[in-house]
């Protein structure tokens, strides 16, 4: 078995990041120019990672599927990102982000890792702010921050609905000057398809020149990966239409364990599905459920428009539910109780599968203060909508423009329709404190490892890790791995282990053009994403997990031996790019379900119908289950689960309650 | 698999790699919902071919939200089509009429060479911003966020620019092909801010000289990039960095 330990320093919890990082070994600068380290994804924690490890005078290939590192999936971010800054003198704190966290993702993530994800966090913005990132700013010319979900302060950071792009393109600037210097060589449209392993160390990556189909051999001291979550699993998701898991499922077959990969968010407010053709979904920021109030009818099948029922014939259902924090409730929390009265019968619109997220009632108050400033007395309603109708646009109108562009209707004029989504991974690759997996040499950073969030991540906190781990975590953590790495010289590319992770891949590729079946790679997708939303979604139980692992299991004969893949592997060719991709995914649905099965507990965003309590909340196990599912591949596609127990020693373990 | 009842033609721009001789081809679909988005429509196609043995038509997408700026469809004569602030992912079916003949060609300009069908090489971009188009800060040498007050108008106007997707619809849409927009809108964003000013000068020059560097063309003002831009990027931007680029000039050898 390779090494599982999390290596978590030792010490008082507010003093272990401190004192590792000021007794890491280091590398000295001559050192550093020849050491050379692989980074494959250019997202928040790949362009991070990649820029800050050539300041520091590392040389750095990175690695992206996409035309151009800024379109990494990162840029999609919209609400806002968590700091530790309390600039609002509202009682935050480095301690209340790291409790925030720890109960948000209901006592599933690591102390120590959350611990310093919330130390870091500040530093982040100061960061951004010095790259030249625009971040909202008050009229006194300091920096504005809204409220997010599962949290009683104000301490996300935004840059109107937009801040992953703003945040993203801020890291790619910084990778294109690394570029521009020649300190990063950038292979754009390259995707990994295998990790090379020597000796059990990560050696380097076998990737595939995207337009001319060429398979090319990079080597690496070290190899991080820093390529996202697998939301696309499902099929249907907020992920770009790219995102895939490939990567990070090449190291798990590497020797790499997957940390808790059961652990999938689905987001609360999204755009309902309209119908066969969609190929994906739209997130409504969290930010809006600042100013929206959710609700349903009081009566089942309604049929009136929703403007036309009175205030006393609508359910407020998470206020009602959860009166202390409302309807900023955490992202888990609130796709439940959306999906509870739909099923009930309360949902609305022509699916009858979504509820209403409705903005009237603050733009009213908006406009009321509105007119108060403009010394307007005793306004009337239609003056103080007017009035705040210029408040809202102001502060969510791309997203309002988005909900009108895709549906069709006004949400100035009528509510929202929206629908819980599948949004983000919690799981992702095992990873010690060190962000090192259990191949020795192969790091995760960002959403690809599965570090921070335990079984549900709060919003606005994605944006955190992923900065955090590739500016500030992994730039001192590789050090202790690489200062051990000097004598080693660059491995030749012709070395055995090259020829042959190459040549597996080619065979591979070769082999899904060879099947020329009857059916598109889109069609077995779309199959799978089926089975995991009705079977290993929002709700979970061990029949249908048990049934979802035999159709998989049925899925993946059938895709491997009926799959048509046009075209030819030595030309730019996207149908053998996806066949690839959703390969990978078929075997990762079908680990997911085990994880699901495995856990018998609901937490987090993974609900076992089997364990709730009589008012429907998720019923964890602590007994049995305060631990890190980590998935060892075996070959054949089997697992094999060990635990990593997780501690809490610094807060009290107990039931997460938002009422 | 679709559910509408429109029929359309579709005349789409087919090339088989950059030194292959390209064509428009004709397709005929039925049955396309006014709810599809454009992409979603192309996927629709996109089936049909395969299920006939022929090649899929090859694009650039991936977020299909409007942020990622990798889709660069030129739809009837317009980068991202007909309507206005919006990308090609963001175009739906109900914005055009059954029975309508559509033609989807590439960007087209020297420096965006065709990859194969609709995609283009866009990397002249990257070099722009690999020139200047950044804050030379290196990972933890900033001060306090909140030691630097920006006016927030400023501050807004900085967003605005930045606001740029880099899809490339304004070098497509443009007679000279020119990249003034593109390249403007990145120099304005830092230029407004007061972090951005130590390296004004020499970063208005370093980029302008790549932009010119990676063939595109030059402004004669003619509007067209602002028109088509899908995040409204303002003309405003080009005026600020010939001015800066101006001024650059006048700036001693040592400052610039």
């Amino acid at each position: 078995m390779a090494d599982f330990n999390a290596n978590i320093p030792e010490g008082e919890l507010t003093v272990k990041w401190t004192k590792l990082r000021s007794s890491m070994p280091l590398v000295n600068p001559a050192n550093k120019r020849s050491i050379e380290i692989v980074v494959v994804g250019s997202g928040l924690a790949g362009a991070s990672a990649a820029a800050t490890l050539a300041e520091m005078g590392y040389k750095v290939k990175c690695f992206c599927f996409q035309d151009s590192p800024r379109r990494a999936h990162s840029i999609a971010a919209q609400g806002g990102i968590n700091a530790a800054k309390n600039y609002q003198n509202d009682g935050d704190s480095v301690y209340r982000l790291f409790y925030d966290t720890i109960k948000g993702g209901d006592y599933r993530a690591r102390e120590a890792n959350v611990h310093r994800l919330a130390e870091v966090s500040a530093n982040i913005i100061d960061q951004c702010v010095a790259q030249g990132v625009p971040l909202a700013r008050e009229y006194g010319g300091l920096l504005d921050n809204r409220s997010f979900g599962g949290t009683q302060v104000q301490r996300t950071f935004y840059a109107a609905g937009q801040t992953g792009q703003q945040l993203l393109l801020g890291a790619y600037s910084a990778l294109e000057r690394q570029i521009g210097m020649g300190k990063v060589e950038m292979f754009t449209r390259h995707e990994m398809l295998d990790v090379v392993v020597i000796e059990g160390k990560a050696r380097g990556i076998i990737a595939r020149n995207l337009i001319t189909g060429e398979l090319e051999r990079h080597f690496g001291h070290a190899v991080l990966l820093g390529t996202g979550g697998y939301g696309n699993v499902f099929y249907l998701s907020t992920n770009a239409m790219g995102s895939n898991v490939t990567a990070a499922w090449k190291a798990h077959k590497k020797g790499a364990f997957f940390g808790n990969p059961c652990f999938t968010q689905i987001h609360p407010t999204c755009i309902p599905v309209s119908g066969d053709h969609q190929s994906k979904l739209t997130l409504m920021s969290e930010s809006l459920r600042n100013d929206g109030r959710i609700w349903v009818p009081k009566k089942k099948d309604d049929p009136r428009k929703a403007t036309d029922i009175p205030e006393d014939e609508r359910d407020y259902y998470l206020e009602r539910r959860y009166p202390a924090f409302g309807n900023l409730v955490p992202r888990d929390v609130a796709s439940r109780a959306a999906k509870e009265r739909c099923d009930a019968g309360y949902g609305v619109g022509v699916s009858k599968l979504a509820v209403y997220l409705d903005f009237a009632a603050n733009t009213e108050r908006y406009g009321r203060i509105e007119a108060t400033k403009h010394n307007i007395h005793n306004p009337d309603k239609e003056t103080c909508m007017r009035l705040g109708r210029e408040v809202v646009k102001e502060k969510y109108g791309n997203l309002f423009d988005m909900y009108k562009q895709i549906t069709g209707e006004d949400p100035y004029e009528l509510p929202m329709r929206i629908y819980p989504a599948v949004h983000y991974t919690m799981g992702g690759l095992w990873v010690d404190y060190n962000l090192m997996t259990t191949v020795p040499g192969l790091y995760a950073l960002g959403e690809a490892n599965f570090s921070d969030h335990g079984a549900n991540r709060l919003g606005a906190s994605a944006l955190m890790q992923g900065l955090a781990d590739g500016y500030f975590v992994i730039p001192y953590t590789i050090g202790s791995y690489l200062s051990k790495e000097l004598a080693t010289k660059p491995i030749p590319l012709d070395h055995p282990a090259f020829v042959e992770a190459e040549a597996s891949v080619k065979s591979i590729l070769d082999k899904f053009i060879a099947i020329k079946g009857t059916k598109s790679v889109d069609h077995f997708h779309k199959k799978l994403g089926k089975i995991m939303w009705e079977k290993c979604g929002m709700a979970r139980n061990a029949k249908g997990l048990t049934e979802a692992i035999s159709e998989i299991q049925q899925l993946r004969k059938d895709f491997w031996s009926d799959v048509r893949v046009p075209g030819s592997t030595d030309e730019f060719n996207p149908e053998l790019e996806k066949a690839g991709r959703v390969a990978d995914f078929i075997e990762l649905g079908e680990l997911m379900c085990m994880d699901a099965l495995n856990r018998n507990e609901s937490c987090g965003g993974h609900f076992r119908e089997e364990y709730q309590t009589e008012e429907g909340e998720a019923l964890r196990d602590d007994v049995n289950y305060a631990y890190v599912s980590a998935w060892e591949f075996k070959e054949g596609i089997s697992f094999e689960l060990h635990k990593e127990e997780l501690k809490f020693e610094n807060i009290k373990i107990a039931q997460r309650s938002y009422k | 698999m679709s559910t509408g009842n429109m029929n359309l033609t579709l005349k789409v721009w087919r090339q088989k790699n950059n030194k292959a001789k390209g064509n428009l081809v004709d397709y005929k679909l039925s049955e396309i919902s006014p709810d599809m988005s454009f992409l979603e429509m192309f996927d629709v196609l996109n089936e049909q071919l395969i299920n006939k043995g022929d090649e899929p038509i090859v694009f650039d997408h991936d977020c299909r939200e409007g942020i990622c700026g990798a889709c660069s469809m030129y739809i009837n004569g317009r980068p991202h089509g007909p309507k206005e602030g919006i990308t090609t992912c963001q175009l739906h079916m109900r914005s055009f009429k059954d029975g309508d003949t559509i033609v989807v060609e590439p960007w087209r300009a020297k420096a965006f060479p065709v990859i194969k069908d609709l995609t283009v090489d866009r990397t002249a971009f990257d070099r722009i911003i690999a020139a200047g188009g950044f804050i030379s800060v290196n990972t933890g040498n900033a001060q306090d966020a909140n030691n630097l007050p920006i006016p927030k108008l400023q501050a807004d106007a900085s967003f605005e620019a930045a606001a740029c997707i880099g899809c490339g619809a304004c070098v497509a849409t443009c007679k000279n092909a020119s990249a003034m927009l593109f390249t403007s809108a990145k120099i304005s964003q830092l230029a407004l801010l007061p972090q951005g000013q130590p390296e004004r000068y020499r970063r208005v020059q370093s980029m302008v000289a790549q932009m010119d560097a990676e063939g595109f063309g030059n402004c004669t003002n003619t509007g067209a990039c602002e028109a088509e831009c899908p995040k409204g990027i303002s003309l405003e931007n080009i005026a600020r960095m010939n001015r800066d680029f101006y001024s650059a000039k006048f700036v001693s050898e040592e400052e610039v």
